[in-house]
């Protein structure tokens, strides 16, 4: 049976950005572990020769021309509509790289 | 005027504004009205007064002959709105204004509906009771003590309350086919590709259905023919190209999987009695088999939060928006689950697998849809529960998807069709299933069903 210790719960957690109080961890640890074993069903079904589905109306690649269609763009200001923190025209984020100490 | 009488089908709303027996003006005040007496549904999060006024005059001021003439809508809270707060019902957008609208909503706006609010539903659309929404649950209107079913739930309430005429909805595993059932409407969840989900927030991209909810078969109908259709923006948008069986006589198929121990006698009751109707009117009922609907709740539950948890990544609160903190328990829940499921170590024994197995459970509807020209089945084992009953058991509210998300594992339109009442007051109903692209047969026999049984629409007291 699968069954998710509290250790996977805060690496899964830290994969998807998601900060857990410790009550929400034990919550989740249960929760999820008895949804994982659930699935364990699908360890009955013959899948050796069936191929995957990712589509189901059967498209592959759907292609357009490479142009610029200004009916289907924003403009700058409408693009920055959603934040207050902007910069000169530009969304403003915390820096994800620090200098070297070493030069 | 309207002598407090408010039109419930799109013909009448038409009819009575080109007739003049009443005016749009007069139609939003009945609505607001309506709306405002009723707000212990809470089956609103933003209610778009202003806008439905001038949307009205201008109606007024030019009456043309459009499909949704002066038809009121309330949006899904999850469809963007130009200028009007979009909210997914989660505080992670609790104050976006988007700066485009969903191409269903400018496709309906543009035929002449009005959009009177936007719809409280579960957040993200992750629920089937209306219970998961950030702003507070939303009520069922034949009873308040139980939930409307989700995650589409103020859209449901919304009409079945008369607050809209109709409304706009999402069906994932089974969004738009569960309120519409609890709450006593019609619900269309169409063929996947066949209405452009753009503008709409995603939820799960290869499972994802724009739909919509009515008093009428008729009235899902013409919604669905204002909104399909591409765009330009979707790409897995197509014209549909469906081959009706050639045969003269018209099968339905009843799934023995879907009558199964432990569902609600009532249902099961009702749904063999809508057979029996579709039967006397020279339809043949053909005994099927779906042998894999059983696993129908584990591969949604591997494929879906997966695609969850990789939508949702996108919500860094940088752009638009607060930041992760703010998404509630069922949103983290199911970016855990997806995020577990697609981890290192994991995705064969879960996603991939859950992939093949969704190729069976295809299978099986193709082989069916081989024989018969739709299939017949309950839409949730139980009519509608009381708030609250299930909040603490994920697992039990995930199996009583078990009807629904085959549907959209396997990308087939489902039609949900109110069919009465339990001994308790509560919503009864059925859905019929058809092969990609047939949205059509199943309207005609929606319509068979309505005609026959001399339906009519009314609302909840």
């Amino acid at each position: 049976m699968s069954k998710l210790t509290k250790q996977d719960v805060l690496h899964v957690a830290k994969l998807a950005k998601i900060t857990l109080t410790d009550a929400e961890v034990d919550k989740f640890t249960t929760q999820l572990s008895s949804i994982i074993s659930y699935m364990d069903e699908l360890n009955t079904v013959e899948i050796s020769n069936i191929e995957p589905t990712t589509q189901t109306t059967g498209l592959s690649n759907v292609f357009r021309k490479d142009e610029i269609n200004t009916d289907q763009v924003l403009s700058q200001d409408e693009a920055l509509s959603g934040t207050e923190k902007t910069h000169n025209g530009y969304f403003k984020v915390d820096a994800i790289l620090t200098e070297r100490s070493d030069k | 005027m309207i002598n407090n009488q408010i039109p419930l089908t799109i013909k009448e709303t038409k009819e009575g504004l080109l007739k003049k027996k009443f005016s749009a003006v007069e139609l939003v005040d009945q609505y607001l009205a309506q709306i405002s007496k009723n707000k212990d549904l809470n089956a609103f999060i933003t209610i778009c007064e202003d806008e439905a006024y001038k949307k009205a005059k201008l109606i007024d001021s030019n009456l043309q002959d459009l499909s949704l003439l002066g038809v009121t809508v309330a949006h899904k809270d999850l469809y963007l709105t130009k200028g009007v707060r979009t909210t997914a019902a989660s505080k992670v957008l609790e104050s976006y204004i988007p700066q485009y609208s969903a191409t269903v909503v400018d496709r309906m706006e543009k035929s002449g509906a009005i959009t009177i609010g936007k719809a409280n539903c579960d957040a993200w659309a992750h629920g089937a009771s209306g219970e998961n929404s950030d702003y507070g649950p939303t009520k069922n209107p034949w009873n308040k003590e139980y939930v409307p079913g989700g995650s589409s739930s103020g859209s449901a309430v919304s009409v079945a309350a008369g607050l809209s005429l109709v409304a706009t909805g999402t069906d994932t595993g089974g969004s738009i086919r569960n309120p519409a059932n609890f709450c006593g409407v019609v619900g269309l969840k169409p063929t996947y590709g066949a209405v452009s989900r753009y503008g709409v927030i995603a939820m799960a991209s290869s499972l994802d259905s724009m739909g919509s909810l009515a008093h009428t078969v008729d009235d899902v109908e013409t919604i669905f023919n204002v909104v399909k259709g591409p765009d330009g923006y979707d790409s897995t948008v197509v014209n549909p190209k469906h081959e009706t069986r050639n045969t003269k006589k018209l099968k339905i198929g009843i799934p023995k999987e879907y009558f199964v121990d432990g569902m609600d006698k009532e249902v099961e009751k009702s749904v063999l009695e809508t057979a029996k109707i579709f039967e006397k009117e020279g339809i043949e009922l053909v005994n099927i088999s779906l042998p894999n609907t059983k696993h129908a709740v584990s591969v949604y539950y591997i494929i879906q939060p997966a695609e969850v948890s990789s939508n949702l990544n996108r919500f860094d609160g940088i752009r638009l928006g607060n930041s992760r903190e703010s998404f509630g328990a069922e949103a983290k829940r199911r970016i855990m689950l997806g995020t577990y499921v697609l981890s290192a170590g994991y995705y064969d024994a879960f996603y991939l697998k859950a992939q093949k197995v969704r190729s069976l459970i295809i299978k099986d509807f193709d082989s069916a849809f081989e024989k018969v020209d739709a299939i017949l089945s309950p839409v949730m084992p139980t009519p509608a529960f009381k708030l609250g009953e299930n909040v603490n058991d994920p697992l039990k509210m995930y199996l009583a998807d078990i009807f629904t998300a085959p549907a959209n594992l396997a990308g087939i339109p489902g039609l949900a069709i109110p069919s009465g009442f339990t001994k308790k007051g509560l919503p009864l109903g059925f859905q019929l299933l058809g092969s990609r692209f047939s949205e059509p047969v199943l309207f005609s026999l929606g319509k068979l069903y309505e005609k026959v049984t001399g339906f009519v629409p009314q609302i909840a007291k």
